[in-house]
C-alpha cells in the first residue's frame, strides 16, 4: 500500500483522536485540505484493508465496572491453530498474539465483571485442556507513544 | 466510577464495532441505538470526560506500518522500586505499553512489562538495553517475547 505524506500525516492525527462532535473530521480537513468526505473514504479503505484494526471510542473496561486481563497459554506447536481457534472463539477475548516463547499464546480477555475474567479462565482450561495463567493488571505506568506513520 | 445506564449501555451497544467512516457518523449511530444523535454526542461527551471512553481514534496494525518487530520485554524488578521505575520506563518515546503484574513463580519471576517496538528485531533490541541500564541494579533476569503473529484483535465488547 502506498501512502502520500498527506496520509501518513493523517494516520498520525487520527489516532491522536477526532472530536466527538457531530463532524468528527472537521477539524483534520482544516488541518490536511482533503475533504471530510474523502477522510471519511480513506477511513473505510484503511479499515478494509487491515492498515487500521478499528476507528471508533476506545473503550476503558475497567472504568465500566469491568475488567482487562492479560493471560498466557503454553499451547503444543502441533495443535496451536486448533487452540488458537478456540481461544477466539471466546467474544471475551478482545487480542490474542503469537509470541516466541513457552508460553506461546498471549492474550487479553475484557469482560463486565471481575468474577467473569477468573469464570473465562476456567472456561477456556476446559475447553483446551491447558492451564491458563492470568497476568492482571496492577498498575499501568502513563505512555504518549504513538506509531509514526 | 460506577456501571453504565441503560442509556450508555445501548451507546456502547452501537458504538463497539467502531464508528462508522461518514462525514456525519453520529445519526447512524443514533439509529442503531435507538436514540437521537443529540443525546448520544452528549452522552459519549459525558463518558469521555469520566474516562470511560479514552478517546475517540485510529487503532493502526502495527505490523502494517513497518513496525514488524513487536517485543513484550519483562523484568524482575525490585518491588520497592518498581512503580518510580515503571513511570520513567514508560516515559521513554519507544514504549507503547508498560504494566506491573504479578510474577507466577518459580517460571516467571517478572513484574514489570514494557511492550517494545522497532522496524527490526536489531532496533528492538537496543532499545532493549536502553531499558536494562535505566532500570540498573535493581533489576534481576530479564526476558522479551516476540509476537510472531496477530491471531485476533477486536477490543472490548460488551458480553450478551
Amino acid at each position: 500500500m502506498t501512502l502520500t505524506e498527506t496520509d501518513r500525516l493523517l494516520l498520525n492525527r487520527l489516532q491522536d483522536g477526532v472530536p466527538a462532535s457531530r463532524r468528527p473530521f472537521a477539524r483534520l480537513a482544516a488541518e490536511t485540505g482533503m475533504s471530510e468526505r474523502i477522510i471519511a473514504d480513506k477511513v473505510r479503505d484503511w479499515l478494509d484493508s487491515g492498515l487500521l484494526t478499528r476507528f471508533g471510542p476506545m473503550f476503558n473496561a475497567d472504568r465500566m465496572g469491568g475488567a482487562f486481563c492479560l493471560c498466557a497459554i503454553a499451547a503444543p506447536e502441533e495443535r496451536f491453530d486448533a487452540v488458537a481457534d478456540i481461544v477466539n472463539g471466546f467474544a471475551e477475548v478482545a487480542h490474542n498474539y503469537r509470541r516466541e516463547h513457552r508460553l506461546n499464546m498471549w492474550f487479553v480477555l475484557a469482560t463486565e465483571t471481575r468474577e467473569a475474567i477468573d469464570r473465562t479462565c476456567r472456561a477456556i482450561e476446559a475447553a483446551t485442556g491447558l492451564e491458563v495463567l492470568a497476568f492482571p493488571k496492577e498498575a499501568e505506568y502513563f505512555v504518549g507513544f504513538r506509531v509514526a506513520a | 466510577m460506577n456501571g453504565l445506564d441503560v442509556i450508555d449501555r445501548a451507546i456502547v451497544a452501537a458504538l463497539q464495532s467502531g464508528l462508522p467512516p461518514e462525514v456525519e457518523p453520529w445519526e447512524a449511530v443514533g439509529r442503531k441505538a435507538g436514540l437521537a444523535a443529540d443525546l448520544v454526542l452528549a452522552r459519549v461527551d459525558a463518558m469521555i470526560e469520566a474516562g470511560v471512553i479514552r478517546r475517540i481514534a485510529a487503532a493502526p496494525n502495527h505490523y502494517k506500518l513497518g513496525l514488524v518487530a513487536n517485543g513484550m520485554s519483562v523484568w524482575d524488578v525490585e518491588d520497592s522500586e518498581v512503580d518510580a521505575i515503571g513511570a520513567r520506563v514508560a516515559a521513554l518515546d519507544f514504549v507503547s505499553h508498560c504494566y506491573r503484574r504479578p510474577r507466577r513463580l518459580p517460571h516467571w519471576p517478572f513484574n514489570l512489562f514494557a511492550m517494545l517496538h522497532g522496524a527490526t528485531r536489531n532496533e528492538v533490541e537496543k532499545k532493549r538495553v536502553i531499558v536494562r541500564s535505566l532500570i540498573g541494579a535493581a533489576c534481576g533476569s530479564d526476558d522479551i517475547l516476540y509476537s510472531t503473529k496477530i491471531l485476533k484483535k477486536t477490543g472490548f465488547r460488551l458480553a450478551g
